[in-house]
């Protein structure tokens, strides 16, 4: 574990709220994150998790508070909200490579139509990354041909080519086959280590032990309990964060 | 077929003015369409409004009635133009609301973590429309964008009717009124002229399709 980083919050959250409808999903939200810190998010699902990670890059529209990231608060739509965006990378569940590009082109679209990057230079920092995340021998398939596990890795490539201040990963490895989960987390940690921001919705204990500085537990919308990881999976203090540990863990 | 070989410089003349017609509303109604598709899906809501008014009209108002406006209409708005301008705008003005329609279909075949994914790198809207869904979209509406498109090839007769002279209809119809020529022969001609078109445009949507097909 590293030590625990300080100084101005680089992801601010600040009585965030949101509603689906009738359904209160992000309830008085509030969560300072600091640059290089790697924050987990945990919770029963229905815990409103994803919304949160979404919710930092806009992907969820909040209906009150205010989220701000390296200082500036997020604009609500347009060019700003999209160089906003290009700041901050994210991973989902399902991957979500553009299907009909192929690997290295997924990884060099951002760079190119986004950063305005030269074709040549955006190629070979994308093999750079393909390579850093393992997957340089399929750069001109396409993202079908390649397992989930390989997809993801892509996916964090893409997102990495942007040079991101922060990553937000909603639920990376649920989508993956058991044997392919590490593949994708080694890579997380990887990441971490080099001192990335990070916000990672996931129930991946053995990730949150190896890179969390903290543990954040939801739960109904919620902001249940914050602690670090070793704390929290041993001695977690609120019953239902007890109570949901113990329905994971004893498998 | 002794009336139709008889005529066959006006038959030739009558298929190259509705090649040229169809070709000219072709051209002019995906671009149009696409646009209105673009504003249909667009995250900016007067765009949006503006574009299911847009549909909403064209696609309800039978063609007649929208190339009387264009052909009737516009000239008492003080625009003066030829029929054969004011038929291709109303034949574009309407089959636009259709390719709209089928365009809107394709994207919404695109799942929306494309869309997202596209967003979350910094693409603007309409670079993640331009970029990574259209593309993908493109593929599944070849089919009904076809059927749309060869529709709009028979509609440009109707076209004819309305006082583009030349094309292959008012060919047919001269023929038979003024000149007295039995109506089988002659409209069998007519039907032939129009096939000419409409079959080889299958095939080559045929050949589209699998182009795009094996790129997935």
């Amino acid at each position: 574990m590293t030590s625990r980083p300080n100084g101005e919050p680089l992801v601010r959250l600040s009585g965030v709220n949101k509603w689906f409808g009738e359904l209160h999903v992000l309830q008085d939200i509030d969560l300072d994150i600091a640059r290089g810190e790697v924050v987990v998010v945990i919770g029963p699902s229905g815990s409103g998790k994803s919304t949160l990670c979404r919710a930092i890059n806009r992907l969820e529209p909040i209906e009150k508070g205010e989220i701000s990231i390296d200082g500036e608060r997020l604009p609500d739509e347009g060019k700003d909200l999209a160089r906003l965006r290009a700041d901050v990378g994210m991973v989902f569940q399902s991957f979500n490579l553009f299907a009909h590009k192929t690997i290295l082109e997924n990884v060099t679209l951002g760079p190119v139509k986004v950063r305005k990057k030269p074709k040549a230079d955006a190629d070979k920092r994308a093999r750079e990354l393909l390579d850093r995340v393992g997957v340089s021998a399929q750069v001109d398939k396409y993202p079908a041909q390649l397992s989930g596990g390989q997809q993801q890795r892509v996916a964090i490539a893409r997102a990495l080519a942007m040079e991101p201040k922060v990553m937000l990963f909603d639920e990376p490895t649920s989508a993956l086959d058991p044997e392919m989960i590490n593949e994708v987390l080694d890579v997380m940690v990887g990441l971490a280590k080099d001192g990335m921001t990070m916000v990672v919705v996931t129930h991946e204990m053995g990730f949150a032990r190896r890179a969390a500085n903290r543990v954040v537990f939801m739960d109904e919308g919620r902001i249940v309990e914050t602690a670090e990881p070793e704390t929290f999976f041993t001695a977690p203090k609120s019953e239902r964060a007890k109570d949901f540990l113990s329905k994971i863990l004893t498998h | 077929m002794g009336p139709v070989l008889e005529n066959l410089d006006l038959y030739v003349d009558g298929f190259l003015t509705s090649l040229s017609i169809i070709v000219v509303a072709m051209v002019g109604s995906l671009l149009l369409g696409l646009l209105i598709a673009a504003c249909r899906v667009s995250p900016v809501p007067p765009l949006r409004a503006f574009g299911t008014f847009w549909v909403s009209t064209f696609r309800n108002t039978p063609l007649s009635v929208v190339l009387f406006f264009c052909a009737f209409g516009l000239p008492e708005l003080g625009i003066n133009r030829t029929f054969y301008f004011f038929g291709v705008l109303g034949l574009i003005l309407y089959t636009s609301a259709f390719v709209c329609e089928a365009v809107r279909s394709g994207i919404n075949s695109v799942s929306a973590g494309q869309a997202e994914a596209a967003r979350s790198i910094g693409l603007n809207f309409t670079q993640g429309l331009r970029y990574v869904v259209l593309p993908q979209a493109l593929r599944t509406v070849v089919p009904p964008l076809g059927s749309v498109i060869i529709a709009m090839f028979k509609n440009s007769a109707v076209v004819g009717a309305f006082g583009v002279g030349g094309d292959l209809w008012s060919t047919g119809q001269t023929l038979t009124s003024a000149r007295g020529y039995e109506t089988l022969p002659i409209f069998i001609g007519v039907a032939i002229g129009f096939l000419l078109i409409t079959l080889p445009a299958g095939a080559v949507l045929q050949v589209i399709e699998r182009k795009v097909a094996i790129a997935r």
